[in-house]
């Protein structure tokens, strides 16, 4: 190659080099900010809702799971060391009860499973909260309008035995779904404060108890 | 016909269910054939009688009626209105769905007040009828049939889209519930109420496409506005305000997700 014809290749491909990165250069200058749509949601929220009775303002910020949760949900998925993490902190919230017991009432325990009333803004704040169980699972058999968010509970007891560990392990679920499965449908009852230790002693019953109709 | 195929499934249901599920069909059946009933006879239609004459009728302080009201398809322009909502408005330079067009009209061509304009905005009872709810009821039902065909070629279409799929996955309050709990699977129920998915076309098609609707439950016809509003004091979230942006984004988000599907409100629900 003549050292001239070498001069021009090398004066072309610098030209090229040249052109190439001002187009680059002006594609960024065009290409707007990708828009940050999460908080612009956040933002158009806040001055979309209003405080009324107990359904405060504050119900809109999130906690690290619910803001994960919803990335997730919204077409981010959970890396799976994020997702272990995550159930371990859920994990690390729940309470057992003080007095070792598990079981309370399964009469009373249905009527929590039954009742959907409670932390709405139309809802009294003096009366408890219910567990509405059966919006989302089978329990017993007699209950026909039961819906499948959730999995059938029917025979819980029955089924699984009621042996301390499986006793455990059923109060962590009740307490804090999320210990087990990161974005779980299901509400954190006891970690959330929707159930008192009590009401969740008569759900346990409901599910676990020989006479309660879940178990027949 | 119909109810001959349908004696025949329910045999064949008879055959093959445990008695939990028999129970459960013959309930889902029983609400089908109510529906089947009242189809032909919706009480919505009386909604939509009231609307059709509130829209002709003079009323604010400047005793204009809003039939030079621009719902996007030009000034009196109804028909076909509806399935394009909600949409960007130059004049108000927002996107707006019915009510908030709706509210926007009531103000400027016929001089109320916002307050004015809102009050009684959702329907309960003889004694608290709704204007407002007469009006979409009208204005819906001018676009049945239909396909419904929300843009977004405005940017601030397409924001007001994308921030309502935001909202839609928005988990929050002490239930951890985003719209997308409930709505975001096939095939799921709640109590015996089947959940439409509305991530998906055929699901959001179901959802959009049949609001308006006449509630037997309620006695009341509730529209989209209601609807949300509904679902989300059900996710204990605070209070919506009426036609507010997050209400219309989520409403365009719902609406995008239908296009394509023949809208089919008034309807009549449980």
């Amino acid at each position: 190659m003549s050292k001239r014809r070498a001069f021009w290749l090398g004066a072309g491909a610098m030209v090229a080099a040249m052109a190439v990165s001002g187009a680059a250069f002006a594609a960024d200058k065009k290409q707007p900010k990708k828009k940050d749509y999460r908080a612009a949601a956040l933002e158009v929220m806040k001055a979309s809702f209003q405080a009324r009775g107990q359904a405060t303002l504050d119900r809109l910020n999130q906690d690290e799971a619910q803001a994960a949760c919803s990335r997730s949900a919204a077409g981010e998925p959970l890396a799976s060391d994020l997702k272990k993490k995550m159930e371990e902190a859920q994990s690390a919230t729940v309470k057992y009860p003080a007095d070792s017991k598990y079981l309370g009432s399964w009469k009373s325990g249905e009527r929590i499973a039954q009742t959907g009333r409670g932390l709405q803004f139309s809802d009294d704040p003096s009366e408890p909260a219910g567990g509405n169980c059966y919006a989302c699972h089978q329990l017993s058999q007699q209950e026909v309008a039961y819906g499948t968010i959730g999995p059938s509970l029917y025979r819980y007891g029955k089924l699984r035995g009621n042996s301390e560990p499986m006793l455990k392990y059923t109060w962590a679920k009740l307490w804090n779904a999320q210990a087990f499965n990161a974005c779980s449908d299901m509400p954190r009852f006891g970690h959330k404060g929707i159930l008192t230790e009590e009401q969740l002693k008569d759900v346990m019953a409901l599910l676990f108890d020989p006479e309660s109709p879940v178990n027949q | 016909m119909i109810r001959r195929t349908r004696i025949a499934l329910l045999a064949v249901g008879l055959a093959m269910a445990s008695p939990t599920a028999l129970a459960q069909d013959q309930a889902a059946e029983g609400i089908a054939q109510y529906r089947d009933m009242l189809e032909d006879d919706n009480p919505a239609d009386l909604w939509e009688l009231r609307g059709a004459e509130l829209w002709k009728t003079p009323g604010g302080p400047k005793g204009a009626s809003l039939e030079k009201c621009n719902l996007g398809l030009g000034p009196g322009i109804v028909k076909g209105a509806y399935v394009r909502l909600p949409r960007y408005f130059a004049d108000t330079g927002k996107v707006q769905d019915l009510e908030s067009r709706l509210i926007t009209c009531m103000m400027t061509l016929q001089g109320r007040s916002f307050e004015e304009a809102t009050k009684q905005h959702f329907g309960s009872g003889s004694e608290k009828k709704s204007n407002m709810e007469a009006l979409v009821t009208w204005i819906a039902a001018e676009s049945r049939g239909m396909k419904i065909q929300v843009s977004t070629t405005h940017p601030k279409e397409k924001d007001a889209y994308e921030v309502g799929k935001q909202i839609f996955f928005f988990h929050g309050g002490p239930h951890d519930f985003a719209c997308s709990t409930c709505h975001s699977q096939d095939g799921r129920r709640i109590r015996l109420q089947d959940l439409p998915n509305l991530t998906t076309p055929e699901g959001a098609r179901k959802g959009f496409g049949t609001w308006p609707a006449y509630r037997v439950s309620q006695g009341e016809v509730r529209t989209m506005q209601h609807r949300l509003y509904d679902c989300f004091r059900q996710q204990r979230f605070p209070e919506p305000r009426y036609a507010s942006d997050a209400i219309t984004a989520l409403t365009m988000y719902l609406a995008v997700s239908a296009n394509g599907g023949e809208f089919a409100a008034p309807a009549i629900k449980r």
